[in-house]
């Protein structure tokens, strides 16, 4: 956030009452920190009515109603069902490894939140607007694969130490061939900065990378899929044969933690493709830019958290080894051919 | 470096296992996640069926069959009463059959629409069960129309079946046939073609034809194998030798085939509960002998002699010639027998149960080795197992 907008809130009566006998710089750690929680309170907000759509989506393709008894539609089912989680007991089974099975599900929690911080709203409307905020994501992303190696071997049952160890393997097969994807449209753009991959695709739909890119754009979706540990890349926590992997230990608050982590870092993998292939906060049309730009993004992420959705009410699961063989013999070998095409046509197109 | 003893990884999969299939108890060897040894654990659902039995009249003793394979609970009623009826030396009459062989044909639909679906469930597609149910409940409305229970129908009977259809019911099933392809179809079209699916089942859990007839495998699971057996066409009962219908066949024995055999077979059955429909004549539904059916009950209140038979029936039951017998029927599983001893009485000497369930998961050790862990839920959805008849 710039400068400019910081020194309107410092210029707040309201601000100088509240919080004008602190030091400077507290006054602006407590903007920092509201600034977070703008991103993080709507975030967890989103994250529990994307459960809800989620369940909902997959009952309408399953032809049943879903959700409907708590709230108006069974809106607030969500919410009930993260206060009964509160409410219940955190069970520590006794050959746990204690520490590091309470530290897990915060590590997964916290690493799918701040990951947020770089995602551009709008221009300018971003918390931390980093120079290499693609590299900061894969950073966070990759760091995940920590919250369910611990959560796996901590939890000593060989389910979820197996399901740990498939989900290790699986995320971090996957990233290398999103890296690459990335690789392709970083060529172009030229920047790792989130909000310049944005403003490179302005002026209508037909500037968004997607077109160009399209088959890049399948692999990334693809590996979000396998990224983010949905069907059908579902295999740690693979309920007909893991029962549900790494977490089958887990109860109350510290499962709802590894639940809203997961959440988040699907509505995060959504977010990114509307920013990197689908143009991020602007318009199809220059005519209806009268909605503002954050409203796109999250019409975007809906749109293909929907797809998600989708995905997982009508495939089967892969196996273990079929899901290596795709990450590692297909889109490994593709996507480093498509960083050579890509660079190439880009060269000989001189735009680069 | 020392010599580390590397051990092989045993996993406890079961009895509480969401893909377990009831409560089977496997504990398996893996090495990696490729299992080395794999060993079945039953008997958790054992419940004394066949001494039950022993202790019961033939009337008594029929609804236990209903307990075992509770997926298609006619088809096993409908052994006993062969068996108890091949030992009499019964005929029964042609209304009665075709209403047991369209009533064991709705079992196989039933049986196979579970199967199907919770075999998709068990490679993870979650949606085609719940479309399955939808169908099931409408087939289990029609045994709740002839026998007032959805599942445990007790419907069959010596001699027959206890009452006849009611009105209408004929015209609803048809219907019914009508409107079920569409349904069928969608399933197929999400399954039978989707790569992940061909991939998950495609040479899982294969079995030779010498496999097959070594370990006593039967229905859909030789019939997977490339051997064209079916008891209703091998050693007709009833009236399957008037009924046109196909046997469908595979070739590859594998978890593949076996998923379309019985997706053919639900197909074959929709065309046999047609024919039975269409061609059941009138008449009544069970032997009119008067020393094995019960009298009706206005019958009862006018004469001496409905009276004297409906006390003797109800409390000692009729007696059964001394003999030995074993009568089997194409079950939706494979070859369900009942081998039944009777001394005399009125009470089964003995009751010996042959499930198709029973064979098949001794199969489970050579058709799962080598495969991944993943794959044994796969087979085990393929093979179709119910405890109810396994454990007995």
């Amino acid at each position: 956030m710039d400068s400019g907008v910081y020194q309107i809130f410092r210029d707040l009566w309201l601000v100088d009452l509240i919080l004008g006998w602190l030091p400077e710089w507290a006054i602006y750690g407590s903007w920092i920190i509201l600034l977070i929680l703008a991103i993080v309170l709507p975030l967890l907000l989103a994250v529990a009515f994307s459960v809800y759509f989620d369940r909902k989506i997959w009952a309408a393709m399953q032809m049943r109603r879903g959700p409907n008894v708590v709230g108006p539609f069974g809106l607030l089912q969500s919410f009930a069902d993260g206060l009964k989680l509160f409410l219940k007991e955190t069970i520590i089974p006794s050959g746990a490894n204690k520490g590091i099975f309470i530290l897990a599900p915060m590590i997964t929690f916290t690493l799918a939140l701040i990951a947020w911080a770089v995602i551009p709203w709008d221009l300018g409307l971003v918390l931390s607007d980093i120079n290499v905020g693609i590299l900061y994501i894969f950073a966070i992303s990759s760091l995940g694969v920590y919250g369910i190696i611990m959560s796996g071997w901590a939890s000593n049952s060989r389910y979820a130490f197996l399901g740990s160890l498939r989900s290790a393997a699986q995320m971090v097969s996957y990233e290398v061939s999103i890296g690459f994807v990335l690789i392709t449209l970083l060529v172009k753009v030229g920047s790792l900065n989130l909000t310049d991959i944005v403003l490179a695709q302005s002026g209508g739909f037909w500037n968004w990378h997607f077109i160009f890119w399209f088959p890049m754009f399948v692999i990334f979706f693809i590996s979000a899929l396998a990224e983010t540990n949905r069907p059908p890349f579902d295999l740690p926590e693979a309920e007909a044969e893991l029962v549900a992997g790494y977490q089958v230990e887990y109860s109350s608050m510290a499962f709802a933690l590894f639940f809203l982590g997961e959440y988040a870092n699907i509505l995060l993998m959504c977010a990114l493709m509307a920013i990197l292939f689908f143009g991020g906060w602007y318009a199809p049309f220059a005519f209806l830019e009268f909605i503002p730009g954050p409203l796109w993004l999250i019409a975007k992420i809906s749109f293909f958290f929907f797809v998600f959705a989708w995905v997982k009410a009508s495939v089967p699961r892969y196996r273990y080894d079929q899901l290596m063989r795709l990450g590692w013999k297909v889109f490994l070998p593709l996507s480093l051919f498509a960083v050579m095409a890509y660079s190439g046509i880009l060269v000989a197109m001189g735009k680069v | 470096m020392a010599d580390i003893d590397i051990k092989n990884y045993s996993l406890n999969f079961g009895p509480q296992h969401p893909a377990a299939h009831g409560v089977l108890r496997l504990i398996m060897e893996l090495d990696g996640e490729v299992i080395e040894r794999l060993d079945p654990h039953i008997g958790l659902l054992h419940r004394g069926t066949e001494k039950l039995i022993e202790h019961k009249t033939y009337l008594q003793a029929m609804p236990y069959f209903d307990r075992l394979d509770y997926v298609a609970p006619m088809n096993q009623e409908h052994a006993f009463v062969l068996a108890t009826e091949k030992l009499l030396g019964l005929e029964v009459p042609p209304r009665g059959q075709y209403l047991r062989v369209l009533f064991c044909e709705i079992g196989r639909i039933l049986n196979h629409l579970l199967n199907l679906t919770t075999h998709a469930m068990d490679v993870g597609a979650m949606t085609p069960i719940l479309w399955g149910f939808e169908e099931r409940e409408r087939l289990m409305e029609f045994y709740e129309g002839v026998s007032g229970a959805r599942l445990h129908a007790a419907y069959f009977r010596t001699g027959g079946v206890h009452q006849d259809m009611p009105e209408g019911m004929a015209e609803d099933m048809l219907k019914w046939i009508e409107t079920f392809p569409q349904v069928l179809q969608d399933m197929e079209d999400m399954l039978v073609e989707n790569r992940i699916f061909k991939q998950r089942n495609v040479d899982i859990g294969v079995v030779t034809a010498e496999q097959c007839l070594e370990w006593g495998f039967s229905g859909p699971m030789i019939r997977g194998s490339g051997l064209a057996w079916d008891l209703r066409k091998s050693q007709p009962y009833d009236c399957y030798d008037k009924l046109d219908f196909d046997i469908p066949v595979g070739r590859h024995g594998d978890c593949y085939d076996r998923f379309i055999i019985r997706l053919e077979e639900i197909k074959q059955s929709l065309h046999l509960m047609k024919q039975c429909i269409e061609r059941m004549p009138r008449g009544p539904v069970c032997s009119t002998d008067p020393k094995i059916t019960p009298p009706a009950r206005s019958e009862m209140k006018r004469s001496m002699e409905a009276l004297i038979h409906h006390f003797k029936l109800y409390t000692e039951g009729f007696h059964v010639p001394e003999g030995e017998v074993y009568a089997a029927v194409e079950a939706p599983k494979g070859e369900f027998g009942v081998y039944l001893v009777s001394d005399g009485g009125n009470k089964p000497y003995r009751c010996k149960i042959r499930a198709p369930g029973f064979a098949h998961l001794q199969g489970m050790d050579f058709m799962c080795r080598g495969h991944m862990l993943a794959d044994a839920p796969a087979v085990l959805g393929s093979i179709d197992i119910v405890f109810g008849e396994v454990d007995r």
